[in-house]
């Protein structure tokens, strides 16, 4: 295992790292004298942390916030953000390589300054610290602890010695990569989340272990940066969660990136041979070794439930669910609540926060709001950038719900042909004979932002009848979404509806 | 507007004695193994030698080979595999009833570590069955036939192939077990599924069927209600022995669609994508189409090796999301005939009036493409035959013509049992099985 990103990071010290330490972690940090009891305590600064922190103390609570590592979490640190930030200065790459095609020039001297975008991503990265830096949480009345919680009971724990009461918890310390068991990977060493945004010096070649959003995400990000990269994921699609369009769309970009797809495909040791990783490949009996200078993994996430003796709180859990809560996310300590990746299935920025929100209402307020009554998008940012949110068509089945899809090729959308944009779809699942919609999946360049619409619909109960009468702006890619209405409004259209149009028609002439 | 091409029924005839003409010499007479493809060293595949026997029929029918010869061409496949090896040893022809996908033409043994292959399996079943309905004569050899059909039917361990699971898995390698390929979606296997549940020895259970067609996308795209493939060829294999028109399983019942128009709205869908060619590719409008499995050009040819597109060689081509690198596949235009015939035979006409070097002496290439034309201005085109791809050319323009091929699979009882419990009713499966002069109903 490799160690966590303490409050120390390997990345370059520079301003923008000094700004975010700042932020996140100042250096010379004391932790304030606890009051005599908390309303909330909330352990683990993260998204939903953070969140939960700032929306409590803003009703009047008195709240104590633990982080053990920086504020911010993943998501901010480690997660969303860095890997955004790059994305993008990768998209613009290959958007110069392939100038042509948008009728321009290629530049003359396309060449990669690794340090450049890792600067630039530093940079978005402290920026963006400050919105929930420790300065702003304690000018909201947040007590902040750093240090590692523990409990000693069901209404009080310990951080770094202190105790703290409360009559209320939330437990939101997220999430760690699962790093895969392959004999020799420690040894020859890798990469994770946690570290890669770390990197001074671009891969040579990478190999990346897993299919899902995070590795997808990053062999192409840094496949466009000019690593060599193979990914090799052990299922016989990528995202195995998504749709198998979505997956074939994925696989054809990942090929015309360069990027060699393994799939079906297993890492079953490493080691180190004349300073370069030698990685053994099996995919079903076909084996082979690929050569390489990084190897990322991405093979999933484990929530983090270790070290907080919640035996001791009354407070379930496993280590690989993470804390068990109701669907009012209650913990089996009826005091103590949980929120975000340390006990939710969609591991989530978005969630961490919709969910934290739940437990403000549940905890503070008696309120009886549900998680199952979230309707929860999410987007997996590679080009395209597949999104979904609903039923997939398999769990519409599962649940004897006939279904029909609208899908509009983005080849139809004219503004995808304007932009060149037109790999991908929307696909729209609606209660067949009904216009409800039941979920979508959207491949397109920009399908993270088109998701939020359908997502709007189905929270607000909009059918896709009346989607069909909102004006989209034209032109614009989003307009693929009002065609699948405009499609299910032609399936209104049956034979017997335009015989009677017909003759009323005929008698108006 | 523009004039089609007259598509005239001696064409027809002279395209399905073209493809027969495959079978008989890409054929090893001593084992009736059919070689994959008309390439040097090509091994035999087992599903080409399922099309082969259906073959052998209709061949018999037009007067293009005698009783007597098809009968021989006939058991000498049907003993081969009787008495092939089914120790499932790396070296072996089988397992289980199963057999190797490619098969060494003179010994039969297992080539390139082939996986044991359900789907090819199922073809060649299916056209040892089709043999078994049509040469129904009380002869000595005719009544052996039957027999090694029936046998080679029921040895077949279908539930062996579920491996737990609810649905069937799509290989097998001695190797490494049971192949992890995803298969999910509607696709060609329903021919698979339907002799896996209609067997009297192994049979899988129904609410495997069930499993599977949880699997389908009901889609409408292009303004078309359809069951969503996207290689043209899955809407066709299975048609090629099993006459889907007006029998509907329950999913079909709950759309209100059969799976015969299901393949004519997969056709329309097939114009509308080439009418529309995203990708700007030579040749493609409504009257030039078929965006299926097949061979293809290839960067490693080393006249395209400077080719700045990408182009996928032998890949599942499908519409609308591709692969597509501008690769069009006559045959499958061909494929489509019983589905929607106005259509097809002015597509074809077309396509053989603007590309003829997509025929090689009247047979059809796997595939050819426009976009990739040469100095001549002709489209490169797939080097040497496909034998599924002559198969099912001559199948469907059979079953277009005269139905004959569908006509014997109705009196099939693995084919009517294994359709019933997979859930279809309706139309000709809820009639009693007919007999005519050349079928009678295989006997079990």
């Amino acid at each position: 295992m490799p160690t966590r990103n303490n409050s120390t990071s390997a990345a370059p010290s520079d301003r923008a790292e000094r700004e975010r330490r700042n932020n996140v972690r100042p250096d010379g940090w004391c932790n304030p004298v606890p009051s005599a009891r908390y309303s909330l305590v909330v352990i683990g600064a993260g998204t939903a942390g953070l969140v939960a922190a700032h929306a409590a103390a803003a009703l009047g609570a008195k709240v104590a916030l633990i982080e053990r590592h920086l504020l911010g979490g993943d998501c901010l640190n480690v997660g969303c953000v860095p890997s955004k930030a790059i994305i993008r200065t990768s998209r613009l790459y290959a958007e110069m390589r392939h100038a042509t095609q948008y009728g321009a020039q290629i530049p003359g001297d396309v060449r990669v300054d690794f340090s450049a975008v890792m600067q630039r991503m530093r940079d978005i990265r402290a920026r963006i610290s400050r919105a929930d830096s420790v300065r702003r949480l304690t000018e909201a009345g947040v007590d902040l602890f750093f240090g590692a919680a523990c409990f000693t009971g069901t209404e009080a724990l310990t951080v770094d010695g202190t105790t703290l009461r409360f009559k209320k918890a939330m437990i939101a310390t997220g999430s760690r990569p699962d790093t895969p068991s392959i004999p020799g990977l420690a040894e020859a060493g890798y990469l994770t989340n946690e570290n890669v945004f770390d990197l001074t010096e671009l891969p040579r070649r990478l190999l990346v272990i897993g299919g899902g959003p995070l590795g997808c995400e990053l062999a192409q990000a840094f496949s466009r940066f000019g690593s060599k990269t193979i990914i090799a994921q052990s299922w016989p699609l990528f995202l195995p969660r998504e749709e198998r369009d979505a997956a074939q769309i994925l696989s054809d970009a990942f090929a015309r990136d360069g990027i060699e797809v393994r799939l079906n495909t297993r890492a079953v040791n490493v080691r180190v041979e004349g300073g370069q990783k030698l990685v053994d490949l099996v995919s079903d009996d076909h084996k082979s070794t690929v050569a390489i200078d990084a190897i990322l993994t991405g093979t999933g996430r484990v929530p983090n439930v270790d070290g907080l003796n919640l035996e001791a709180a009354g407070v379930d859990y496993d280590n690989t669910d993470g804390i068990r809560v109701d669907d009012f996310l209650q913990t089996t300590n009826p005091r103590i609540y949980a929120a975000g990746d340390a006990c939710l299935e969609h591991k989530f920025t978005h969630t961490a926060d919709a969910s934290a929100r739940i437990v403000i209402r549940n905890a503070l307020f008696l309120g009886r709001q549900r998680l199952s009554a979230l309707t929860i998008p999410w987007c997996t940012y590679t080009d395209p950038e597949i999104a979904h949110v609903g039923l997939h068509v398999r769990q519409a089945h599962d649940k004897h719900i006939s279904v029909k899809t609208f899908t509009i090729p983005m080849h139809d959308v004219d503004r995808a042909i304007a932009d060149g944009e037109e790999a991908g779809f929307v696909k729209i699942h609606v209660k067949e004979g009904t216009d409800r919609i039941l979920g979508s999946t959207i491949v397109a360049r920009h399908a993270g932002e088109m998701i939020n619409e359908v997502t709007l619909a189905m929270v607000a109960g909009i059918g896709l009848r009346t989607l069909a009468s909102v004006i989209h702006a034209y032109p614009t890619q989003g307009e693929a979404i009002k065609k699948a209405a405009d499609a299910y409004n032609r399936t209104r259209l049956t034979p017997f509806v335009k015989t009677i149009f017909s003759r009323w028609l005929t008698w108006q002439r | 507007m523009i004039s089609e091409p007259p598509m005239t029924e001696q064409t027809l005839d002279q395209l399905q004695r073209a493809a027969l003409s495959y079978f008989l010499r890409a054929v090893n007479p001593a084992n009736g193994l059919i070689a994959d493809t008309s390439r040097d060293n090509s091994p035999a595949s087992i599903g080409v030698v399922g099309f082969a026997l259906s073959a052998y029929p209709i061949a018999v029918e037009r007067g293009w080979m005698t009783r007597a010869d098809a009968v021989e061409r006939s058991l000498a496949t049907l003993r081969f595999f009787r008495d092939s090896d089914q120790s499932g040893s790396p070296e072996a022809t089988g397992y289980k009833g199963f057999y190797y996908h490619f098969l060494d033409m003179q010994t039969g043994v297992r080539m390139w570590r082939s996986e044991l292959s359900m789907i090819d399996t199922a073809m060649l079943i299916a056209g040892a069955l089709t043999a078994a309905g049509y040469f129904t004569a009380e002869t000595k050899e005719e009544i052996e036939l039957r027999r090694i059909a029936d046998a080679l039917y029921r040895r077949i361990d279908w539930s062996w192939t579920l491996d737990g699971n609810a649905t069937i898995r799509l290989g097998w390698k001695p190797e490494c077990g049971f192949l992890n390929y995803g298969w999910d979606g509607y696709n060609e296997a329903i021919v698979l599924y339907v002799l896996a549940l209609g067997s009297p020895t192994h049979p899988i259970a129904g609410d495997s069927f069930e499993a599977w067609t949880a699997t389908y996308q009901w889609e409408n795209l292009y303004g078309y209600d359809f069951l969503y493939a996207g290689p043209l060829f899955i809407h066709q294999f299975s048609h090629a022995w099993i006459d889907f028109r007006g029998i509907q399983d329950r999913f079909m019942r709950k759309k209100r669609c059969d799976y015969f128009e299901n393949s004519r709205r997969a056709t329309e869908v097939q114009r509308e994508y080439a009418r529309r060619n995203p990708h700007g590719f030579a040749g493609y409008d409504e009257s030039c189409w078929g965006v299926t499995a097949c061979d293809g050009p290839s960067q490693q040819e080393p006249e395209l090796a400077d080719e700045p597109r990408r182009l996928f060689g032998y890949a599942a081509r499908g519409v609308p999301y591709g692969p597509d690198d501008g690769t069009l596949s006559g045959w499958a235009a061909v494929a489509s005939l019983p589905f929607a015939p106005d259509i097809v035979l002015r597509t074809v006409g077309t396509m053989l009036d603007r590309y003829p070097e997509n025929l090689s002496d009247l047979q059809y290439t796997s595939s050819f493409n426009p976009t990739l034309a040469r100095a001549d201005r002709r489209a490169w085109v797939s080097a040497g035959l496909f034998g599924l791809d002559q198969g099912i050319v001559l199948l469907m323009i059979e079953n277009h013509r005269t139905q004959l091929i569908w006509q014997l699979m109705r009196n099939c009882r693995p084919i009517r049992t294994g359709l019933s419990r997979a859930g279809f009713r309706g139309g000709w499966l809820s009639r009693r099985a007919s007999h005519k002069n050349h079928t009678n109903a295989h006997s079990q």
